[in-house]
């Protein structure tokens, strides 16, 4: 709690503001100062604080397995090898049961949203005023350390998928293809393609959307919880923080197996001819 | 919780982690763990037939065993029926020679007491003839009586 003993309100707030850069319509480029401030600024404007964590956490996957992988033996492996190895024959296995077309980035991106996601989750993990207190101290007011808390970077990977499941659905089927595909299920009847049509871009647009607001979803959630947790006297909160962030551990994993799983599943279906 | 820059930005973020992962991190781990599966399935396969291998050659080994075990016994028993029959023919010669030395004693034996019977019998004679011409003072003939000393003699 930085300062002058705010009100509950207040320091809810506080925690679920993003720090903001942007162009406000009376200060110009700056970084806003107020959640209003920061309302103000409008789409022009960019999360210095998720975008700041969201690249430090890929960037650690991309190192670390990049280190990994650079010295993989292919005789006995080390402990840090194993536990790579792990992972990436997890990600592995379930693309190969659930991807059947050939396409040899399906598993990458599987692997590069699993790790990635599970890195971003895994900052929930971080005591909630450790990080923003530091901060505080350096003068930044905002500092929201979880990217998955944000629909911005949820929504940016959702859309991400988004684009890769309409470009293979086109480069499959060709755009014909995907055009007969979207008027003619689920019922092959010309009378119906307009009804067709919006129900398939119904279900193409909410395959997205349902995949980002989830992650955001049980993410932003769990870091509520653990806000109001932290509104109860030092000497109580360790009762609620400790078993809540045990459980987290199981969210974490499993909102980031969720996401990458279903991508797996809307690309296989990109690759599916009917 | 404004919707903003950043949507754009993590999309881009998330375009360069994916381009990144497939160039640099995806290949080198899948080489290195295909490589150890087949490493590892080639030597299951060499384990198991040097299994098979080994299997073999303690058959062979046990084989050849039992075989130089019965060799051995015949062997032993020859040379233990050799052996009894060289005792048997050391003990034969033995015998032979010491009968063979033994007769040859006796017959030396024999031989000196013939030589010493005729030596005494010539004295014999001899003193015979000589006590009897004594008595008779040279009256005997000595040709005309030496054949019947004589025969005297070989009585005696």
């Amino acid at each position: 709690m930085a300062g002058n003993n705010p009100t509950s309100a207040e320091y809810i707030q506080h925690h679920l503001q993003n720090l903001t850069f942007g162009y406000h319509p009376e200060n110009g480029w700056s970084i806003a100062h107020s959640a209003t401030d920061a309302v103000e600024m409008g789409f022009w404007a960019i999360h210095l604080d998720t975008m700041g964590w969201s690249l430090a956490m890929g960037t650690l996957f991309i190192w670390l397995f990049r280190k990994v992988g650079k010295k993989a033996t292919t005789g006995v492996p080390g402990k840090l090898q194993n536990a790579i190895e792990m992972v990436f024959e997890f990600v592995e296995g379930t693309v190969r049961d659930a991807f059947h077309a050939k396409n040899y980035l399906v598993a990458p991106i599987a692997l590069t949203l699993f790790v990635w996601i599970f890195l971003m989750n895994t900052l929930k993990l971080v005591p909630i005023d450790l990080l923003p207190g530091v901060f505080a101290e350096l003068g930044v007011d905002y500092m929201k350390i979880v990217p998955t808390t944000d629909p911005n970077a949820t929504m940016g990977m959702a859309l991400g998928v988004f684009f890769l499941i309409i470009f293979y659905s086109i480069k499959v089927k060709g755009i014909g293809g995907f055009a007969k595909e979207l008027s003619f299920t689920p019922f092959n009847h010309w009378l119906l393609i307009p009804f067709n049509l919006v129900m398939e871009i119904i279900s193409l647009l909410v395959k997205p959307l349902s995949l980002g607001l989830r992650l955001f979803g049980n993410m932003f959630a769990g870091e509520v919880i653990f806000i109001l947790i932290a509104l109860l006297p030092f000497w109580i909160s360790w009762t609620l923080n400790v078993p809540w962030a045990i459980f987290h551990i199981l969210i974490i994993t499993l909102q980031a197996f969720i996401f990458t799983v279903l991508t797996v599943v809307y690309l296989q279906g990109a690759h599916d001819k009917h | 919780m404004n919707i903003n820059l950043t949507l754009i930005g993590q999309m881009i973020a998330f375009a360069i982690f994916v381009w990144f992962c497939t160039k640099y991190v995806w290949p080198p781990i899948s080489n290195a763990l295909h490589e150890r599966q087949k490493k590892i399935a080639d030597g299951l396969d060499a384990a198991s037939r040097a299994n098979r291998d080994l299997e073999l050659a303690q058959e062979r080994a046990d084989e050849t065993l039992r075989e130089s075990k019965g060799q051995a016994a015949e062997i032993l028993e020859q040379a233990h029926k050799r052996s009894n029959q060289m005792i048997e023919e050391a003990r034969d010669t033995a015998r032979q020679e010491g009968e063979r030395m033994i007769a040859n004693a006796q017959s030396e034996i024999e031989q000196e007491i013939n030589r010493a019977k005729e030596e005494l019998r010539a004295q014999v004679a001899r003193l015979a003839i000589e006590g009897a011409e004594r008595i008779l003072e040279s009256s005997i003939d000595e040709k005309k009586h030496r054949e019947l000393v004589d025969k005297l003699a070989t009585e005696l």
